[in-house]
């Protein structure tokens, strides 16, 4: 079991969890990711790391409500506890001295950008960063991105604060007006990530994707997580999660993220229907663990 | 280890020639594929005595000699004949940790029974079909006592709870050393769990059997990748462990490199049995982890073995229509098990064998429509002494499939080896072990079963843990490399 020490919600329906995790915090790198479990019937779902911290054996993580999964763990509270939490799993970002990195981040993908920008600024990098919402309220991690970032620009689809418009609207504006950049990362949904790469894909910019394919046991066994990269297939768990973004065929994976969806509506119906007595479950999951830990002592 | 146990068999060595091997009673092919239950059911008491007393006692017993682990078959056999069953199972259990599995999966026909002198004459003795059944008669009674050695105050890291690393544990812990098995999953077992379906090997036996290692002593972590969470040198240099064994298992599932694998609906074998076998898919929405809905849909698996056939009877069993197993070679070259193809066959699953899929064809929406084939005929043989499938010209068919599964095997999984630099690997990415003392090129490091061989089976993997095991236990004793 691995408790939850703190949770707030950043925005509604996006909660930050610090969970107990020694043996994860003491070798986490930025662009690695966690895969979890609630409770005995639950799925496994990757989730990237936010930040660790080995002294308090503790990681963090940035959770989106979107599915039964996601809608549980975001009910969870500080004293509750993780059934099973595996990794750091995946590839961590290539971080050398590149020059001027641009980080773009979509939604809930700010929070999967941050430790690799905190880890560029590290390394001498001019870090300039990009993250969009739909509005105001769901802008998460302004404070924490503005510490690391030479500059900071904040769009919303509404309008509500910062640029009005899209994430790539002023990506394109920076290559528009003749800004050198010798990076750009970016993170967040498929249709935006397919978009950079479209927008540097002329200028000739490198740019790096964190994919985020459905994944079961993300240590390279079951090829779930594939991707089509430069026409070959590859595991996103081992040979990822980030690749580079002119090589990936953005449609395929749309397709293949999609191929649960009506099993998908199914689970939050179900969970819908009675989501208290399946949360109460989850919580008391720890109690439960421990009992039969003890019998078999 | 146990004393000599004498002949109790009242039959002469004629009689026992003329009986017939005894049926093992299985679940009806009609009822079998509506469920997920055991499709054998288990010798009773007077079927397993029937059976071990056609045992002819030999004094040369190239029965044990075939098997991996060295099972004492003749001596347990003898107690089955005496009715002792507590007894056979004591005996089997000084060189095999899980007779329940091996008792079901193990590929006897290999092994123990083509040892066997009655396989010369006829059918061979049910060496399997005796072992599962004193491996339940044991798990059924509660009869299995565990006995803890005088501890020897050394550490052994386990990594991988399969069938290997479970193998070593039991001898290890046996010899007083304190042993902690690292697992990846959240679950116990290994292939065993995430590989194998509930209808040949039930999840709860497993399950038994781990506790049984727990009851001697085996401490057991799950949720740690090694080489990510830990790395193997960090065990030895910051967490104590006098030697580690590293027993990972199969790796990467390899695909075969033609048009339209990305489709919807195109699986590799362990997705497909993982979803259902470790996350319970079929028990969806009960579990939380879907699989496409197979309900009336053509499902194929692409190769011929164990895995293959493993994943088209689950297919079948989640309502697939048509359920295709599609093998580039014969029959005989199949290597899967004589009774796996069998029951498969009872089950209704066809064989298009001596054909290859060359492109998987899509639907509108990005789903799997049909898999164009092709026709094979036998060539020369190959580097493996099969006669290599020859691709016929003008022999391409579409055979239309909702799912296909790829079972064609897997490739080694870099992720101990590229964070150990101490360890050197073979030309296809395996960790280099010597064949007999299990040794890697770093020492106080082993390695068995299929992270060294490639994929294998059970019985072997266990075979390479136990001389792991032997080996490690005289390195840490003598302390020489």
């Amino acid at each position: 079991m691995f408790p939850i020490l703190q949770a707030e919600f950043l925005a509604p329906g996006i909660k930050r969890f610090v969970i107990a995790a020694p043996r994860i915090s003491r070798k986490q790198q930025p662009g690695q990711f966690v895969i979890l479990r609630l409770h005995e019937h639950g799925e496994r779902i990757p989730l990237t790391i936010e930040s660790s911290d080995p002294r308090r054996g503790t990681i963090s993580i940035v959770v989106q409500s979107v599915g039964k999964t996601t809608h549980l763990l975001n009910s969870l509270d500080a004293g509750d506890a993780i059934l099973n939490v595996v990794g750091p799993l995946g590839k961590p970002s290539a971080i050398k001295k590149f020059g001027t990195v641009v980080v773009v981040g979509g939604g809930v993908g700010a929070a999967m950008a941050y430790p690799t920008a905190v880890a560029l600024k590290q390394a001498g990098n001019r870090v300039i960063s990009i993250i969009g919402a739909r509005n105001k309220g769901l802008v998460i991690l302004e404070r924490e991105l503005l510490q690391v970032s030479d500059a900071l620009t904040i769009t919303t689809d509404d309008g509500s604060y910062g640029r009005k418009g899209l994430v790539i609207d002023q990506l394109r504006d920076l290559i528009a007006n003749g800004m050198h950049i010798d990076l750009v990362l970016a993170v967040g949904p498929i249709p935006m990530m397919k978009a950079v790469a479209d927008i540097t894909r002329g200028p000739h910019i490198s740019t790096v994707v964190s994919l985020n394919p459905i994944m079961i046991d993300g240590t390279g066994m079951c090829g779930g997580c594939r991707v089509l990269v430069d026409g070959k297939s590859r595991f996103a768990c081992v040979d990822g999660p980030e690749f580079d973004a002119q090589m990936v065929d953005f449609g395929v994976l749309q397709q293949r993220n999609a191929m649960y969806r009506s099993a998908e509506q199914t689970s939050m119906a179900e969970f819908q229907r009675n989501p208290m007595s399946q949360i109460e479950s989850v919580r008391h999951a720890e109690d439960t663990a421990c009992a039969t830990e003890g019998d078999l002592r | 280890m146990s004393a000599p146990v004498k002949s109790q068999n009242p039959l002469t060595l004629k009689e026992r020639v003329k009986l017939p091997r005894q049926h093992m009673p299985e679940q009806m092919a009609e009822l079998r594929v509506l469920n997920f239950g055991e499709v054998n059911l288990g010798y009773s008491a007077e079927l397993a005595q029937m059976e071990a007393r056609r045992c002819l006692e030999c004094a040369k017993h190239t029965c044990m000699d075939h098997c991996p682990v060295g099972v004492k078959v003749r001596d347990f056999v003898r107690l089955i004949v005496a009715g002792d069953f507590t007894g056979a199972a004591t005996v089997i259990r000084e060189d095999n940790v899980l007779p329940a599995v091996t008792g079901r999966v193990c590929p006897q026909e290999d092994h123990c029974e083509a040892g066997c002198v009655l396989h010369r004459r006829g059918e061979s003795l049910g060496i399997g079909y005796l072992e599962r059944f004193v491996a339940d008669y044991e798990l059924r009674m509660g009869t299995y006592h565990a006995t803890k050695a005088v501890p020897t105050g050394m550490k052994v890291a386990i990594v991988g709870s399969g069938p290997s690393g479970l193998s070593a544990a039991g001898d290890l812990v046996q010899r007083g050393h304190k042993v902690h098995v690292f697992e990846a999953l959240h679950e116990l077992g290994g292939v065993l769990v995430y590989g194998i379906p509930e209808f040949r090997l039930p999840k709860h036996i497993i399950r038994q059997q781990i506790d049984y290692m727990r009851a001697m002593g085996v401490e057991f972590e799950a949720d740690v990748v090694v080489g990510r969470t830990i790395t193997i040198d960090e065990m030895i240099e910051e967490e104590g462990y006098d030697a580690v064994f590293v027993a990972t298992g199969a790796g990467l599932p390899l695909f075969m490199n033609i048009p339209g694998e990305h489709l919807n609906g195109v699986y590799s074998a362990n997705e497909f049995l993982t979803r259902i076998n470790l996350m319970h898919a079929y028990e969806f929405p009960k579990y939380d982890q879907p699989i496409v809905d197979l309900r009336g849909k053509d499902v194929a698996v692409i190769g011929g073995g164990n895995t293959a056939l493993d994943a088209i009877r689950s297919a079948r069993r989640l309502g697939a229509r048509k359920a295709y197993v599609i093998y580039r070679r014969s029959e005989a070259e199949m290597p899967g098990r004589a009774e796996e193809v069998k029951h498969a066959r009872q089950e209704g699953i066809e064989f298009q064998l001596l054909t290859s899929p060359v492109e998987f064809l899509s639907d509108e929406k990005g789903g799997l429509r049909a898999a164009r084939c092709v026709r094979m005929e036998l060539g020369e043989p190959d580097a493996s002494g099969r006669r290599r499938p020859v691709p016929i010209p003008g022999s391409e068919f579409e055979l239309p499939l909702s799912v296909a599964v790829l079972a064609i095997g897997t490739s080694a999984n870099p992720v101990v080896q590229s964070t150990t630099p101490g360890l050197q690997i073979d030309k296809r990415g395996y960790i280099a072990a010597d064949s007999v003392t299990q040794r890697t090129s770093q020492k106080g490091v082993f390695a068995g079963g299929d992270i060294v061989t490639g994929s294998a089976t059970v019985i072997l993997a266990m075979g390479a843990g136990r001389r792991a095991a032997k080996s490690i236990h005289e390195y840490l004793v003598t302390g020489n490399w």
